[in-house]
Order: C-alpha cells, then sequence, then structure tokens
C-alpha cells in the first residue's frame, strides 16, 4: 500500500511524531532527526510527509581545515544573525572513528553561549563512515530544519583536506575558512577546497601572515577563474592587449568574483563583513537564476542518493537471502561473480515489481 | 539499514574547573562506539537540559567534584522531564557519599560512579541499559 507518489503511509507513532512536528515542538524535531540519522524504519516516509515545507531555508556551509576556527565562525555567525531576528539552525559535524565506530562530538563547547537560546537549535552529528566531510543523512536532517521553519541552516563540517567538499552540493553558499598556517598548504588546495568557495575567510587574521594568505588566495582564484591579475605583471611586460584581438564578447551574467575576507571569530572581528558578504553572494545568487539551478542540481543529487540507498537495501537483502539459501560457499564456486550478481539483480527486479 | 548508536551527553556542570574525569569517560564511551556529545566547563542544568534535548541523546553523564551533587543532579532530571525528555538515563560520577547516591537514585538518578571507577564498568552499565530498555529511541 503506498500513495501516489510511491511513499509507504506513516505508521501511527510518525503520524503522532510528525503532528508535534508541524505544532512546532523542537523535542520532535531533535527525534525527528535521529529517526533519519539512524535511518530507522519509516524514516523516508517521515521526510516524504515534510517535502513539501522544504525550501525556505537558506543554507550556509562552513568548511576548512582541522583548526581553522569553523565552530567559532558557526557561533559568531550565528549570534549574529539571531541578533538580526533570523532563527539559525547549526549541524555540526565531526568524524566517527572507523574503527570502532565512536565519535567525540565537540563542536559545541565552541558554541556554549547558544545553547539556551531561543530560536538557536544546534545538533551534532557524527559522520558514520562518510567520507565527504558530511554524514549520509546531513542533507536531511538539514533538511527536517528547513522544513521545521528555520531561516538559516549552517552546515558546518569536518575538518577537511582536498576531497572532502559535499558540502558544495548542499549549500546555497559555501566559506571556506583558513588560518595564516594554511599558508603552505594553498598550492595543494587548489584542485580541492578552493575551488568549492564562494567566499573565503583567513580567520585567526591577528597572526602573523594573514595578509600573505590573502593575496596568494587572490592568485590562486584569479588563476582558477581566468580573471584579471592586477597584481600579476604581464611576462617580461609584454602588452597582450593588442587591438588587433577579437573583443570577446561580454557576459552576459557578471560572475561571482570569491571575495577574500579576514575575521577573528573569537573576538567577532570581521564577521559583520562576512554576514554582508554572505548576503551579497545570495543577491546574486538570486539575480542570476543559479540559486535555482544550484537547488535544482542539489534536489537532482538527492533524488540519485536515495535510489542508490534503495538499491544498496535491496542488494542487502538479497545478499543475506542468497547466503542463506547456498549455507556455505560451496554454492557460490560453481559460478563466477558475474553470473552470481546476474541471478541476484533478476530477482532484485523481480521482488521490486 | 538502521544504524543506530547510543548517544552520550557528557557535562560537567558547576563551578569546579576539574574536567580531567569527564574527558576520560567521553573518550572510554567513545572507544566503546558511543556517539558522545562533550560541552565543556561550567553547564548550568538549564543548558544540560536544552543539550540533551537537540541532541536528543539517550544517556546523560554528570560530572560533579564540587559538593554540589544534591542539587545539580535533581535539577537535570527535573529540567528534562518537564521539557518531555522521560527515557533519558542521568548518571554520572564524581565524589558523592553512598547515602547521597542513594537518595539522588530515589529521584530518578541512575548509577553514579566514584573514583576509582574502571571505565570499563561505566560502559557496560550504559550498555546494559540500553539493551534492557529495547531498540533505542522509540517514536512513541
Amino acid at each position: 500500500m503506498t500513495d501516489s507518489a510511491g511513499a509507504p503511509p506513516l505508521t501511527q507513532p510518525l503520524q503522532d511524531l510528525l503532528a508535534r512536528f508541524e505544532a512546532g515542538e523542537p523535542f520532535a524535531l531533535a527525534r525527528s532527526i535521529s529517526l533519519v540519522e539512524d535511518q530507522a524504519e519509516g524514516f523516508e516516509s517521515l521526510l516524504h510527509a515534510l517535502h513539501d515545507r522544504l525550501g525556505r531555508a537558506r543554507r550556509l556551509g562552513i568548511t576548512g581545515p582541522p583548526g581553522a576556527g569553523k565552530s567559532t565562525l558557526t557561533s559568531a555567525l550565528a549570534r549574529l544573525l539571531r541578533d538580526a531576528g533570523e532563527t539559525v539552525g547549526i549541524i555540526a559535524v565531526d568524524p566517527s572513528s572507523p574503527f570502532t565506530g565512536g565519535a567525540l562530538l565537540g563542536d559545541r563547547v565552541r558554541m556554549d553561549e547558544l545553547a539556551t537560546e531561543p530560536g538557536i537549535f544546534i545538533r551534532s552529528m557524527a559522520s558514520r563512515g562518510s567520507h565527504g566531510g558530511l554524514s549520509a543523512t546531513t542533507r536531511e536532517a538539514a533538511d527536517l530544519m528547513d522544513a521545521f521553519g528555520f531561516d538559516r541552516i549552517i552546515l558546518e563540517t569536518v575538518g577537511v583536506g582536498q576531497s572532502e567538499l559535499e558540502i558544495a552540493s548542499q549549500a546555497d553558499t559555501t566559506v571556506v575558512v583558513l588560518v595564516p598556517e594554511s599558508g603552505d598548504g594553498i598550492q595543494a588546495m587548489k584542485a580541492g577546497l578552493m575551488e568549492v568557495a564562494d567566499l573565503f575567510v583567513v580567520n585567526k587574521a591577528d597572526r602573523p601572515g594573514a595578509d600573505r594568505l590573502k593575496k596568494e588566495i587572490g592568485i590562486v582564484n584569479s588563476l582558477r577563474t581566468g580573471g584579471p591579475q592586477a597584481s600579476v605583471p604581464a611576462h617580461h611586460g609584454v602588452d597582450l592587449s593588442r587591438k588587433s584581438r577579437p573583443t570577446p564578447p561580454p557576459e552576459p551574467i557578471e560572475a561571482w568574483d570569491p571575495p577574500v575576507l579576514m575575521s577573528v571569530a573569537s573576538s567577532g572581528e570581521g564577521l559583520p563583513e562576512l554576514a554582508a558578504e554572505v548576503d551579497r553572494h545570495h543577491a546574486w545568487l538570486r539575480a542570476t537564476g543559479s540559486l535555482q539551478s544550484r537547488r535544482a542540481a542539489a534536489a537532482a543529487e538527492h533524488a540519485r542518493i536515495v535510489l542508490e540507498r534503495a538499491v544498496t537495501r535491496r542488494g542487502a537483502e538479497a545478499w543475506r537471502a542468497w547466503i542463506e539459501e547456498v549455507g556455505d560457499d560451496a554454492g557460490l564456486a560453481g559460478r563466477s561473480p558475474y553470473e552470481t550478481a546476474r541471478i541476484l539483480t533478476a530477482r532484485i527486479c523481480r521482488d521490486a515489481q | 539499514m538502521n544504524d543506530k548508536k547510543i548517544r552520550v551527553l557528557v557535562a560537567k556542570p558547576g563551578l569546579d574547573g576539574h574536567d580531567r574525569g569527564a574527558k576520560v569517560i567521553a573518550a572510554a564511551l567513545r572507544d566503546a562506539g558511543m556517539e558522545v556529545i562533550y560541552t565543556g566547563l561550567h553547564q548550568t542544568p538549564e543548558k544540560i537540559a536544552a543539550t540533551a534535548l537537540q541532541e536528543d541523546v539517550d544517556v546523560v553523564a554528570l560530572s560533579v567534584l564540587s559538593g554540589a551533587h544534591m542539587t545539580l543532579f535533581p535539577r537535570v532530571v527535573d529540567l528534562l522531564q518537564e521539557s518531555g525528555m522521560t527515557d533519558v538515563l542521568v548518571t554520572g560520577g564524581g565524589i558523592i557519599p553512598a547515602e547521597d547516591a542513594e537518595t539522588l537514585q530515589a529521584k530518578g538518578v541512575g548509577r553514579l560512579f566514584g573514583p576509582g571507577t574502571a571505565t570499563t564498568d561505566a560502559v557496560e552499565y550504559i550498555r546494559a541499559w540500553f539493551t534492557d530498555r529495547g531498540v533505542g529511541r522509540s517514536t512513541e
């Protein structure tokens, strides 16, 4: 029995939870996030039931290497937004141990003053084996916060290197936080972290090297975007702007050039400027239609992930049944892995009918 | 696909600044495969209750070395009850005389651990409580 959109109906306990969620009870939000995070029975039906309420919140991603001050910056920014009257949901992701599955989630230490603030809801999530800098269900936890009615959602990733860049496909605006000590790593980072930034923040800017880092980011960034490099003279001073060159057609939409900001998150310095630049980026997204296209791409990606999850689940079920059926590996021995997979794929398709 | 993890809030209420014990316990619970939310020093009961709610934890573990346990533990239990968190285990440790522990247990606090406790005891206690209660967070 499924409804028109193909999700099984909610069980009674989930219907009750949904009613409390819609009534705005924080407990119901917290419990819903747990169910989603645990991928408990019926969690996709719950998300399906709330789907029409999505799309109002602005999603901001905060990422950067370990120790860059992401939590402190997140906390300070949330404070600022809250003081301006906005409600803020925060999801802070920390890594799970690949060995024990346990995790120490310590981001709240830096968000202490927000703990009892009405209008702010903080949730710590462990990465639970995901390698993209977020956990597998972070997007859906953010969806729940969106459905609950928060104006802003801040997603804080684990401390990242070059490859944990999932945040960029989930946030409207991605902020990459670096510190003066990150300078040496910039060259290495340009292939990964540097590409996802809509804004750069050089945090702990009261330390030596901040100005140099800002300049380096600017150079790496303009290499990437192909923007003008005012600070870099042409090679041997050759004038490349010859009149005979065909002038490129004017770009229909002005491209976004990621600004580099300075902050000292612990004292709040540079935070109003950051908030203003986040707003400016959002206005740019709206003006250019990028917001719509980004969110459409995110929605497609989400659907693909949900499909993959369903297929994986069915695959695991088929596999368990198969192992039970053949007893030990003697039953597998006579077949090639390809044959086994073909038989099981056929079964999965048949069972899905 | 159900991927249930035990979530524990390790909090240090009150004014004393001795957080070694809390950190040792937090690390032991993490190493036992639990997800531990650690919030740092000087937590008020109100902060602890709000955090427990937002994080939807199964267990609140308090470390109290200041002698204020007779105030702090019941206050946290009351606040959790008020916010509808009726299925949360409140446990903890510190310098807590046996008779005080008994009084607190009568008020709904779980087992309390004193100095010299093996971390495995705390881990086992939480695991057993969790198993007894069933598969974990229900939706009821």
